[in-house]
């Protein structure tokens, strides 16, 4: 049994996409097209109160005279703005008391995602909210939370209950005007995962959010805010998944995440949203602005296994504004077929004594082409700022690409700033080795792939760790020449 | 265990190996010799199952079955082993790890359950007691950063533990100073027993001062050109290889 290259692409173009089902079930969806109309409408159906659609207005203005970025290493046809749809939301009620009220074909669609919501509950200790399309429609262990003063409930909710926390934290990290997709979020976000953690609480659960993109034609923008105060602890989860689809879905979600005088914030992602077909068809442009801002003695930590979407462009940053804070950025994107990424982050020192570490795996296969991009930025006034980067490769077969975009800018001389870098691919020597030992091929990628993207996954809590070594195994499935 | 039979191997069309025949049963020691190119690494390879080596004509008969067209996984899993002249590095996976994962991977391909973690641990710990291997060395990334030594008595430790019927140690003594042989040997020693079989292939004679095989065959052009007992190995380091040709 030769395992040619022939095979490979044999494999390779069977390989299908795990979570590309549709769930049937109604939904409520706006007509397509976005003027100040949807805007106002959008609000409505949320029934939030006015200074969010005058934040809203102001932010769809401001969007009207703005352009798509250009400057990242990707090429796609733009999407049509007007000829998507800006909310849709699973039929039914709005919230649900408890998960027996839910759609029981939506309780399949969680299943079939993999979340058992009951066990989570019971075994993992998890917290989860999700968002189908654009809206939230359930969020458990809330009452186990509340008893810690403990907020997280959807964005929506927050708006509504807890407005003093929300107008004062949105927009805070990134800013309305910010770019062009976070501008567009700030008019139309349809809900997202909203979560505080109190003074000196130690969050005693993951929190954790799916999100799923279900109905066709149809644009998700979520908006998460996560507000840790002061010498609190709050690790989260994020999870994503979309059915299979021609078309190009977008997705341009915000996330903020505010760390108080000695909070910390861990914030992992597990991004598979649908990406693309073999051919490079369909798939989602996912068009992500993740932004932390540290005060002083707080740390944030971001994490994120990406191996979904036709298009990633996402850059989770810090702000380390607060002397003696620390921002992580631990990454792997993995890229087949037709998949590109640009993904990488920025990490702004502007306090004294901050520290920042950037552990970047990017992986590519097939003709796809993976990107790191990234920024350190020392300010005048950051003495004794530190930083360390790796970025490493991985190539697979001889049609990929990986490239490294590194920008540093030191304006302190105390700042002392390391990059490292390298270039690797899977030999075949490496895969007779494992063969011999009696491991197939595609367990042998797995095992090779592993290794190489340990660092990262060591960051990730347990449940999650074991679901991207499952997901990078999947996503890559034949893809050695 | 083993009969090849009119072997011819080609690697990228050109013939390296022209008509071996080799007979290796269960408890013997064969050593394979041989000037260098004279297809020593081809033949392990060919037996191993590697792509690049391709059998033109021939029969490799390995308990009593044709063995020529199954992938390199399904001969392992057959209990065919090979120690590698150059094992490879993979970085991030320790070797506590890979071990684990061959056996299990093994098991399955034979039916059965993987093994449970408390009997995989007793097994990992006698085995290193019996090599003399401590416990930190399993924990580094495979190969990583090895001695040439260590490498060779990591390859030693995986057959230990993956207790094939059939070993073929490829140049084990390469890259080994005296006293890391010694210890390989050693290993090699302990492992034999009557029901498995060993093919040692190597450019010198020193190895066979510590693993004594039952067997010489040297190999010349790709054929084997004489074969005897140990003393044969003895007249080849006086004389050299030329008396051979």
């Amino acid at each position: 049994m030769a395992y040619t290259e022939e095979e490979l692409k044999k494999e390779l173009e069977t390989k299908e996409y795990e979570y590309g089902f549709v769930t049937d079930i109604e939904s409520d969806t706006f007509p397509i097209g976005l003027n100040e109309g949807i805007v106002e409408a959008i609000s409505k159906k949320k029934e939030e109160p006015q200074w969010m659609t005058d934040w809203r207005l102001k932010a769809f203005k401001a969007w009207k005279e703005m352009k798509e970025p250009k400057w990242a290493n990707v090429k796609y046809s733009k999407p049509d703005f007007q000829k998507i749809s800006y909310y849709s939301a699973p039929k039914g009620k709005d919230k649900y008391n408890s998960l027996d009220e839910v759609d029981p074909e939506l309780l399949k669609t969680f299943e079939k995602l993999g979340i058992s919501i009951n066990e989570q509950k019971k075994l993992a200790g998890v917290a989860v909210d999700i968002v189908m399309d654009s809206v939230s429609v359930a969020t458990t262990f809330k009452e186990t939370l509340s008893k810690k003063g403990i907020l997280f409930c959807s964005i929506s909710e927050a708006i509504k209950d807890h407005p003093d926390l929300v107008k004062k934290y949105i927009g805070s990290v990134v800013p309305q005007k910010d770019n062009f997709y976070a501008t567009l979020n700030s008019a139309v976000f349809s809900d997202g995962s909203f979560c505080y953690i109190p003074k000196g609480v130690r969050c005693p659960m993951e929190l954790s959010t799916y999100f799923r993109i279900n109905q066709a034609g149809t644009g998700q923008f979520e908006r998460t805010l996560v507000i840790a105060d002061k010498d609190s602890y709050v690790s989260y989860l994020e999870g994503c998944t979309a059915p299979s689809r021609d078309e190009n879905q977008l997705h341009a979600a915000v996330v903020e995440l505010v760390a108080l005088d000695g909070a910390e914030i861990k914030y992992s992602t597990v991004q598979n949203w649908f990406p693309g077909n073999k051919n490079g068809k369909g798939g989602v442009f996912n068009f992500v602005t993740k932004r932390g801002i540290c005060h002083t003695n707080s740390k944030i930590s971001w994490t994120q296994v990406e191996t979904g979407s036709a298009i990633t462009w996402k850059y989770p940053s810090c702000i380390l504004k607060g002397d003696n804070s620390i921002g992580e950025f631990y990454s792997i994107a993995v890229t087949n077929n037709y998949q590109q990424a640009d993904t990488g982050t920025k990490m702004i020192h502007l306090g004294k004594n901050t520290k920042s570490t950037i552990i970047s795996k990017g992986i590519s296969a097939g003709k796809s082409q993976n990107s790191y991009r990234g920024l350190v930025q020392i300010n005048s006034r950051a003495e004794n700022a530190r930083n360390f980067s790796q970025c490493d490769s991985l190539l697979m077969g001889n049609k990929c690409g990986a490239h490294t975009f590194p920008y540093i800018e030191a304006k302190n001389k105390t700042a002392i700033v390391e990059h490292e870098a390298s270039t690797s691919k899977i030999g075949e020597d490496q895969i007779f080795y494992c063969n011999q030992r009696g491991i197939d091929t595609e367990k042998a990628i797995a095992l090779i792939v592993n290794g190489f993207s340990k660092e990262v996954l060591n960051n990730l809590p347990m449940e999650f760790a074991v679901e991207a070594q499952k997901l990078l195994e999947i996503s890559l499935e034949g893809s050695v020449g | 265990m083993l009969t090849i039979d009119n072997l011819h191997v080609s690697v990228e069309g050109k013939p390296i190996l022209n008509g071996i025949n080799l007979d290796v049963r269960a408890g013997e020691i064969h050593a394979i010799m041989g000037p260098n190119g004279s297809g020593k690494s081809t033949l392990a390879l060919a037996i191993a199952g590697n792509e690049d080596y391709e059998v033109i004509k021939g029969d490799i008969i390995y308990k009593n079955e044709n063995i020529i067209e199954l992938a390199a996984e399904e001969r392992a899993h057959k209990g065919i082993f090979m120690s590698f002249q150059y094992p490879v590095v993979i970085p991030g996976i320790t070797v506590t790890n890979f071990i684990k994962t061959a056996i299990n991977a093994n098991l399955r391909a034979r039916n059965e359950d993987e093994m449970p973690a408390n009997k995989m641990l007793k097994k990992f710990r006698e085995k290193a007691e019996l090599l003399e291997i401590n416990s930190q060395f399993l924990s580094r990334s495979l190969n990583e950063g090895f001695s040439g030594g260590e490498k060779k008595r990591n390859e030693i430790f995986q057959m230990a533990m993956l207790e094939p019927s059939l070993s073929i140690l490829d140049e084990t003594d390469s890259g080994l100073d005296i006293d890391a042989l010694k210890v390989v040997a050693n290993g090699v020693n302990k492992l034999k027993n009557k029901n498995n079989a060993i093919i040692l292939i190597t450019h010198y004679q020193r190895l066979l001062d510590y693993i004594v095989p039952d067997y010489v065959h040297v190999l010349h052009e790709g054929k084997i050109v004489k074969s005897g007992g140990k003393e044969l190995a003895h007249e080849l380091e006086e004389k050299g290889y030329d008396w051979i040709k």
